[in-house]
């Protein structure tokens, strides 16, 4: 279907054909609109052109009626389309549940990409079709972003924040992943590849595809070898510092009476600028580990936290090569994915 | 809203009156909102700092207090009297134009001046201490980077030395330095424009050029002073008065 | 039909504002708004060619899929320099500076502006802010984009960022004053009997114009240097490694650069409404809706920059505010497209060559605008955002919109500003190269954009390539046709016909003098007692629904 039609791009999210349905009706909207006023345009040129060099025709001053009826219609037509964009928006940023995670470094001028099981993956990404992937991202440098077209979806990558992005691929095939703002000389090259594959096939890729450790597995190594162990506990259990097993997503009184919800920011910043938040009952003791952990190391201790037994969220040990369908609003095989 | 004498230009008019106006009512009129509209300008440009300072602020509260409570209060509070004084005499040029009394007119204006100077002198003052105390943020001068004392636990009490409240990094602390260069340096840039601006007032007041006709140039400089005041009222509270009630540091 | 009166002027004398004085000092220390007019119509014509040699090279080096014609940092730096130049420089100053400057103290029946010397002072500022610019060009160029976003413009760039950016802080503070003067002139130097509500709707929009240049580019001028200081001094207020944050930045940037482009579209929608009107003899249908529009556009205009952020880490609720807002404002547009639409309904409309060019900015403005739809809607503006649909979307409000309004006002007035007539003939074939080749430069990229093309892209996917020819392809017609009019303006500054004070038979003020006119513009000052577009006596207004004639005034 897509061969003949070189108006949208292929479609392979379970966005896509939303937002398909979207564009048409608002270029239905603008042709109809653009055709109707040409039309009355070119009318009116011809019908009332000047006969005589001296005409003036008569003056008329206006219609409260029209002016009502031109402002009212385009109001609630732009109000309909405010609501459909606004409401498919607002679902394409609701993270999902039962996700699985990839975390994503953009840098100058490629992607690096690590699986929550380990494999890390430069300027290409392998999912799986019918699984909710949540790609929580990060620049080392300048601005980038992650566009894929097949899935319609993009999010701007900034430095010194995470920022997310999820879909649910509906079909197997190799998409363009382009970064969509401008980084500087190599913008145009910094693109690559989503792979989607069956389940079987993305089973495959993983067995053998091993040979780095998860990247919970690394943030373990760090927690020890950066000394987090001799406050925080082996384990997170706590001790001069607070515990971490269990911590994200969890609500976390501080100092001076805020309460902050412990996410990837959070731990990030507890890391890099210990002070700024100090949990309560506590001393400001911890030091700072800024310019000693990449990006990279981040997420990796990140990982190790969230893995934690207590922790919530996406348990980045699930397996995926667990077979069976996973309880999802469009588990594969339903016939949605093929809507257009 | 003008009035409306169909006339060609009155070309016995007051010599001060441009070509291309009408009377002088049109003139003076035209002058005083063309100052109000450059106010405008003013305030979206100092907008954009505030604005600034409202979210850092909010981001690093500590920091703020820490930082705000070392400068120092009393010159601070010194300079907020100063220029309400000045903005008063001022003021007060502007009557004495109006009605035409030449010689406190310009004693009012050289008051106005002396205090503008005075205020600009304690900043230069200030700055001096900010820069031996390195507190000039990055690499604003290179020979010297940010880079003060802190004031380290169970120490001696020493003024000079920055007291860090928990929370706070000096990161931050650089971040507030900044925006107190920033709003204070283009306050002080608009005070000495000011001041050059009030030179010529006097001169021009000196050789009798103003009178209750024409006195639209001291009215609008007079609108520019209190704009200015105005923004240092503004700034001192912000910049001086945050994180008073920790220990003095 | 009466026969129209003939606005007869007195024989004119042979001194208008051109050939009152002669000698280089008389232009340059001028303060005749009339000549002002003149310097900035050269100097933005001298930056539009240059703007319009780097888009040549944009699509060039576009034609094929690889980087092959432009190292990728050359081709960085040129579509920067296209941005900025086209902009700042260009699209920015067109209409107020040159046909605001000239028409103002016309259209309102004053001898000036309220500040002449600032006047003057203020194209002394473009130019400097001009050769700046153009200095850092020279030097090496910037490669950051005309939006300069952080931390690549303050820590990675190696390109003359700073220098650029002065160029720019200099040339806002012309745009300040420039809007200052319109503003003090419209409230203070009207002629007596010229009401709020009979001014040209042009004066409208230029009014409207102003207060966006007054509240906006301040902020503009305080993030260039903050952004420069912080390139210079290594302080954090953008840069997430020391602290700052990157999207503090985009947010300062664009509360003023989304307001900016309603300055360059505002003006414009002005000389359209002369246009329509003048050319189909018939006051302009729903005078004070067009009018109030202008203020309204002006207004939600600052309310909207949240939507250039959808995709940059905003707030999903930030998100649907702004793009609620996005959408209120292009019903203020909408309603003047209708208004102008109406005003042809039992008009009297001739072909010439202004009016072709009215004609196609109200087909091209409504495809622009209601591509402006499409980004403002949320779901679609995520897979939108930075490709090639959102260039065609501005393109056809700027080049489509902007420069057609730009052209068509331009050609209006060319015998009252030169004294001359273009050649029509020529007028008419140009305007029609010029729609041609625009469409087929800037349909495509709609297309090519939600296929997924990348906006800033030097190399770019095969199958995108074919979008790229036609586009290319439409460029080179579309250079073609504005060169034609380049060089009958300055033919016909010697050989067109002389033009009488009112070649076109119309009731505006700036057509009751000499063209070109004396340099006080008026023998005596006028005493106004007619409406706006005012061809047949009020008397005669028809009423259609319920909205009645203006009274009578004295």
């Amino acid at each position: 279907m897509q061969s003949w039609i070189p108006l949208v791009p292929e479609s392979a999210s379970s966005f896509s054909w939303q937002v398909d349905a979207l564009y048409f009706y608002l270029s239905g909207v603008t042709l109809f609109f653009t055709l109707l006023i040409s039309a009355v345009l070119i009318f009116f040129t011809v019908r009332y052109r000047r006969r005589t060099p001296y005409e003036i025709p008569r003056p008329i001053a206006g219609s409260h009626k029209l002016e009502t009826l031109w402002t009212v219609i385009p109001f609630l037509i732009a109000m309909t389309m405010f609501g459909w964009g606004a409401r498919l928006y607002f679902n394409q940023y609701k993270p999902p549940q039962n996700a699985i995670e990839v975390y994503v470094v953009g840098k100058q001028w490629m992607w690096k990409l690590q699986h929550a099981t380990g494999q890390r993956e430069i300027n290409e990404l392998h999912v799986p079709v019918g699984r909710r992937i949540k790609l929580i991202m990060t620049s080392e440098d300048v601005i980038h972003d992650f566009f894929v077209p097949a899935f319609r979806t993009k999010a701007d990558v900034v430095p010194g924040r995470y920022t997310t992005l999820w879909f649910e691929a509906t079909k197997p095939g190799k998409y363009h992943l382009f970064c969509a703002e401008y980084c500087g000389m190599n913008h145009s090259g910094m693109t690559g590849s989503i792979y989607v594959m069956e389940p079987r096939e993305f089973d495959n890729w993983l067995s053998g595809n091993t040979g780095s450790s998860t990247p919970a597995a690394a943030g373990q190594q760090l927690f020890q070898t950066l000394g987090c162990a001799s406050c925080h506990g082996a384990n997170g259990e706590g001790g001069r510092g607070p515990t971490l097993a269990g911590l994200v997503g969890r609500d976390t009184p501080l100092e001076g009476g805020q309460t902050v919800r412990a996410d990837e920011a959070y731990i990030r910043e507890s890391i890099l600028n210990p002070q700024a938040k100090i949990v309560a009952g506590f001393q400001p003791i911890m030091p700072t580990f800024q310019g000693q952990v990449t990006e990279d190391q981040l997420v990796q201790l990140i990982a190790f936290i969230k893995s934690l037994p207590g922790g919530s969220g996406a348990t980045p040990g699930a397996s995926p090569a667990a077979s069976g369908p996973l309880p999802s609003p469009r588990a594969s095989g339903s016939p949605t994915e093929n809507i257009r | 809203m003008i009035e409306s004498h169909a006339t060609t230009q009155d070309i016995h008019g007051h010599p001060a009156l441009q070509h291309h106006f009408e009377n002088m009512e049109q003139q003076r009129e035209a002058g005083t909102i063309g100052m109000w509209v450059f106010l405008v300008t003013e305030l979206m440009f100092f907008g954009g700092m505030f604005l600034a300072y409202a979210l850092y602020r909010n981001l690093y509260p500590a920091a703020f207090a820490s930082a705000s409570n070392h400068l120092d209060i009393v010159l601070g509070a010194v300079n907020t009297g100063v220029l309400i004084v000045s903005s008063f005499t001022m003021a007060m040029a502007v009557y004495f134009t109006q009605v035409g009394n030449r010689r406190p007119q310009i004693v009012c204006l050289v008051l106005t001046l002396i205090l503008g100077l005075t205020f600009l002198g304690i900043k230069a003052v200030e700055y001096h201490d900010k820069y031996t105390d390195h507190l000039i943020p990055g690499r604003l001068i290179p020979s010297a980077p940010f880079g003060p004392a802190v004031q380290e636990e169970g120490q001696p009490l020493d003024h000079h030395k920055l007291h860090l409240l928990p929370g706070a990094t000096l990161r931050q602390v650089e971040m507030f330095y900044w925006i107190y260069f920033a709003m204070t340096g283009m306050h002080a840039l608009h005070m000495i424009i000011g001041a050059g601006l009030l030179t010529f007032l006097i001169l021009y007041s000196i050789k009798g050029r103003f009178d209750p006709e024409y006195h639209s140039p001291v009215e609008i400089i007079g609108l520019y002073w209190h704009f200015v005041d105005i923004v240092w009222i503004f700034l001192f509270p912000l910049l001086y008065l945050l994180g008073r009630h920790f220990e003095h540091g | 039909m009466q026969p129209i009166e003939s606005f007869e002027v007195p024989a004119p004398p042979k001194v208008n504002y051109i050939n009152a004085q002669y000698g280089l000092k008389s232009w340059l220390l001028t303060k005749d708004h009339k000549r002002i007019a003149l310097l900035y119509l050269a100097s933005i014509t001298f930056f539009f060619f240059i703007g319009g040699l780097y888009a040549m090279m944009i699509r060039l080096e576009l034609l094929t899929p690889q980087g092959d014609l432009l190292q990728s940092t050359t081709y960085n730096k040129v579509f920067t320099q296209h941005g900025i130049i086209m902009i700042f420089f260009f699209l920015i100053p067109s209409i107020p500076a040159t046909l605001g400057n000239f028409l103002i103290p016309m259209m309102i029946g004053a001898k000036d502006l309220a500040f002449p010397r600032i006047n003057l002072l203020s194209w002394y500022i473009y130019l400097l802010g001009g050769i700046v610019t153009i200095y850092a060009l020279l030097a090496g160029g910037v490669d950051t984009g005309w939006t300069f976003y952080t931390p690549f413009s303050t820590t990675f760039s190696n390109s003359y960022v700073v220098a650029t950016g002065l160029g720019i802080f200099i040339n806002g503070f012309s745009s300040i004053l420039t809007g200052l003067n319109f503003i003090v002139t419209i409230h203070t130097m009207r002629a007596p009997g010229m009401t709020w509500f009979r001014m040209p709707l042009f004066l409208w929009s230029l009014y409207a114009t102003s207060l966006i240049f007054i509240l906006g580019t301040p902020v503009i001028a305080i993030t260039i240097l903050l952004m420069a200081f912080e390139r210079l001094a290594g302080v954090g207020i953008f840069n997430p490694a020391l602290g700052g944050d990157p999207v503090l930045f985009q947010h300062l940037f664009w509360f003023y650069s989304h307001p900016a482009v309603y300055i360059m579209v505002l003006p414009s929608m002005g000389v359209i409404s002369e246009l329509i009107a003048n050319f189909s003899r018939k006051n302009i249908f729903g005078y004070s809706f067009v009018a109030f529009s202008s203020l309204a556009i002006a207004v939600f205009g600052f309310l909207v920059w949240g939507h250039h952020l959808f995709v940059a880490s905003q707030s999903v609720y930030a998100g649907m505010i702004f793009s609620f807002l996005s959408f209120a404002v292009a019903i203020p547009s909408a309603i003047k497209v209708f208004n102008w639409t109406a005003t042809l309904y039992k008009s009297s409309i001739s072909y010439d060559t202004p009016m072709l060019y009215a004609l196609g900015f109200i087909g091209l403005f409504t495809i622009g605008g209601m591509t402006g739809l499409f980004l403002a809607s949320l779901a679609l503006d995520v897979h939108l955002s930075d490709t090639y649909f959102v260039v065609a979307h501005f393109h056809y409000i700027m080049v489509g919109g902007a420069l057609m309004g730009y052209l068509g006002g331009l050609h209006y007035w060319w015998p009252k500003i030169s004294g001359r007539m273009y050649p029509e003939g020529w007028g008419r074939f140009s305007a029609l190269v010029i729609f041609v080749g625009f469409n087929l430069t800037f349909l495509p990229q709609f297309i090519a954009g939600y296929l997924g093309m990348p906006r800033r892209y030097h190399a770019y996917p095969p199958e995108f390539q074919v979008f790229n020819v036609l586009s290319t392809a439409g460029a080179s017609i579309l250079g073609f046709g504005m060169l034609i009019p380049a060089i009958y303006f300055v033919w016909s500054m010697r050989y067109g016909r002389v033009a009488e004070a009112n070649p076109w038979h119309l009731p505006g003020l700036e057509w009751r003098t000499q063209s070109p006119p004396p340099t006080e513009n008026f023998e005596v000052t006028p005493i106004v007692t007619w409406e706006a577009y005012e061809f047949a006596p009020p008397e005669e207004t028809e009423v259609v629904g319920k909205f009645g004639p203006e009274p009578e005034r004295i």
